[in-house]
């Protein structure tokens, strides 16, 4: 899985593959890092099941691992992008660490900071975020070599024994909606979609 | 009760690590990510020795704040342990995540910079620590008094919980002891 270099994937779209996964899901969490990532989780169709992250760059896997923990009978995904990992690489070490089995971490990577301009990340081009989660100890990390491979991907990750990151190649094109940015009904409405509260 | 229970007993009731910890216990917070402190050392210790909580180290602070905040939102209440010049890296998570998100984020701050501090930075950045919580107008303590830790802090995370606003505990030296320059 590791021999298969990043430029030797597909490129694909974001909206897509986050249409993808939210065509299959239930009662699934699903955690949108901040900028693109989220704003095309909404556009994907909002669920009461999804958070949407409006700030704190980095810190969709960190959100994810402490639903996991909490709720280890539910299949946890999280979205981030390249550029927001990078501000937290170490959340990888933790992540192996604490090996939550239904955690689903995708790693959108287009190399650049798409929303504030595209500028190139210092990653872009060399830096192998997959190979990065591997040598974290996320033994289950790997590149989406298509479509069909993420779906299988997803898939896969159901049944895993550990936690698993999945690596996509995006291209350079903006989120497709835009989250309205009210965080109180983002927490609450992800709370009674977490079972956790219901609805005054 | 055996000899050796009844003074691990009293051990909890009359130091302030033992009293946080069953303070926690006692508020189901079962949930603790740290980034270690020497102050913090026994806390930590007796953290993992105790089955009831979930406790590990985080590679930030923020990382361990987003994990109580993704913990609490899915019904498992957590708090974090610092120091001080670790609360200095979370000025952004506050503002963009527990403040605005009205999450119940509980911090115990182990305080160095004051009361003896031989490290130049870490005096100037305890100085940043209550001006930022102050900035956003959080609630926060600093504990001195071994007879005051329980209330505080038990006070202080039921108001935490109920209603859904952070708090930072400072724990001072004059409770811990602090750090020291020959330790």
């Amino acid at each position: 899985m590791t021999n298969t270099p990043a430029r030797n994937t597909k490129v694909m779209n974001r909206f897509d593959l986050t249409q993808r996964l939210v065509a299959g899901l239930k009662d699934e969490a699903v955690i949108g890092g901040i900028g693109n990532t989220n704003f095309d989780l909404w556009a994907a169709g909002h669920r009461p099941e999804n958070f949407y992250m409006l700030g704190s760059m980095g810190l969709a896997f960190p959100i994810a691992l402490g639903v996991a923990l909490a709720q280890p009978k539910r299949r946890v995904f999280a979205l981030e992008g390249d550029g927001s990992l990078l501000m937290q690489l170490g959340c990888l070490s933790t992540i192996a660490t604490l090996a939550p089995k239904n955690l689903t971490m995708v790693v959108m990577d287009n190399g650049i900071y798409q929303i504030t301009g595209s500028q190139p990340t210092p990653a872009a081009g060399h830096t192998d975020l997959v190979a990065v989660a591997i040598a974290s100890g996320l033994a289950n990390s790997s590149w989406a070599a298509d479509e069909d491979d993420f779906e299988r991907l997803i898939a896969q990750s159901k049944q895993a024994a550990g936690p698993t990151l999945i690596g996509v190649r995006i291209d350079d094109k903006p989120g497709t909606g835009t989250t309205r940015r009210d965080p109180v009904q983002i927490r609450e409405r992800f709370m009674h979609g977490m079972g956790v509260r219901q609805p005054l | 009760m055996a000899a050796a229970e009844q003074a691990s007993s009293q051990k909890t009731a009359t130091t302030w690590h033992g009293i946080v910890l069953q303070t926690l216990k006692r508020n189901e917070i079962k949930l603790v990510p740290y980034v270690p402190d020497r102050v913090l050392t026994t806390l930590i210790k007796d953290l993992h020795a105790d089955p009831y909580f979930t406790t590990f180290p985080a590679a930030r602070e923020e990382e361990a704040v987003g994990i109580v905040s993704g913990a609490w939102m899915a019904g498992m209440r957590g708090a974090v342990l610092m120091q001080t010049s670790g609360f200095a890296t979370l000025a952004n998570v506050l503002a963009s995540l527990a403040v605005p998100y009205q999450i119940p984020l509980i911090m115990f701050v182990s305080e160095r910079g004051t009361l003896g501090e031989f490290n130049y930075g870490q005096a100037l950045v305890c100085r940043t620590m209550r001006p930022v919580l102050d900035s956003l107008a959080m609630e926060h303590h600093t504990i001195t008094r071994l007879d005051e830790l329980e209330f505080i802090a038990d006070r202080s995370i039921k108001q935490a919980v109920t209603t859904q606003a952070p708090v930072a505990l400072i724990l001072s030296p004059l409770l811990t002891g602090g750090k020291t320059f020959d330790k």
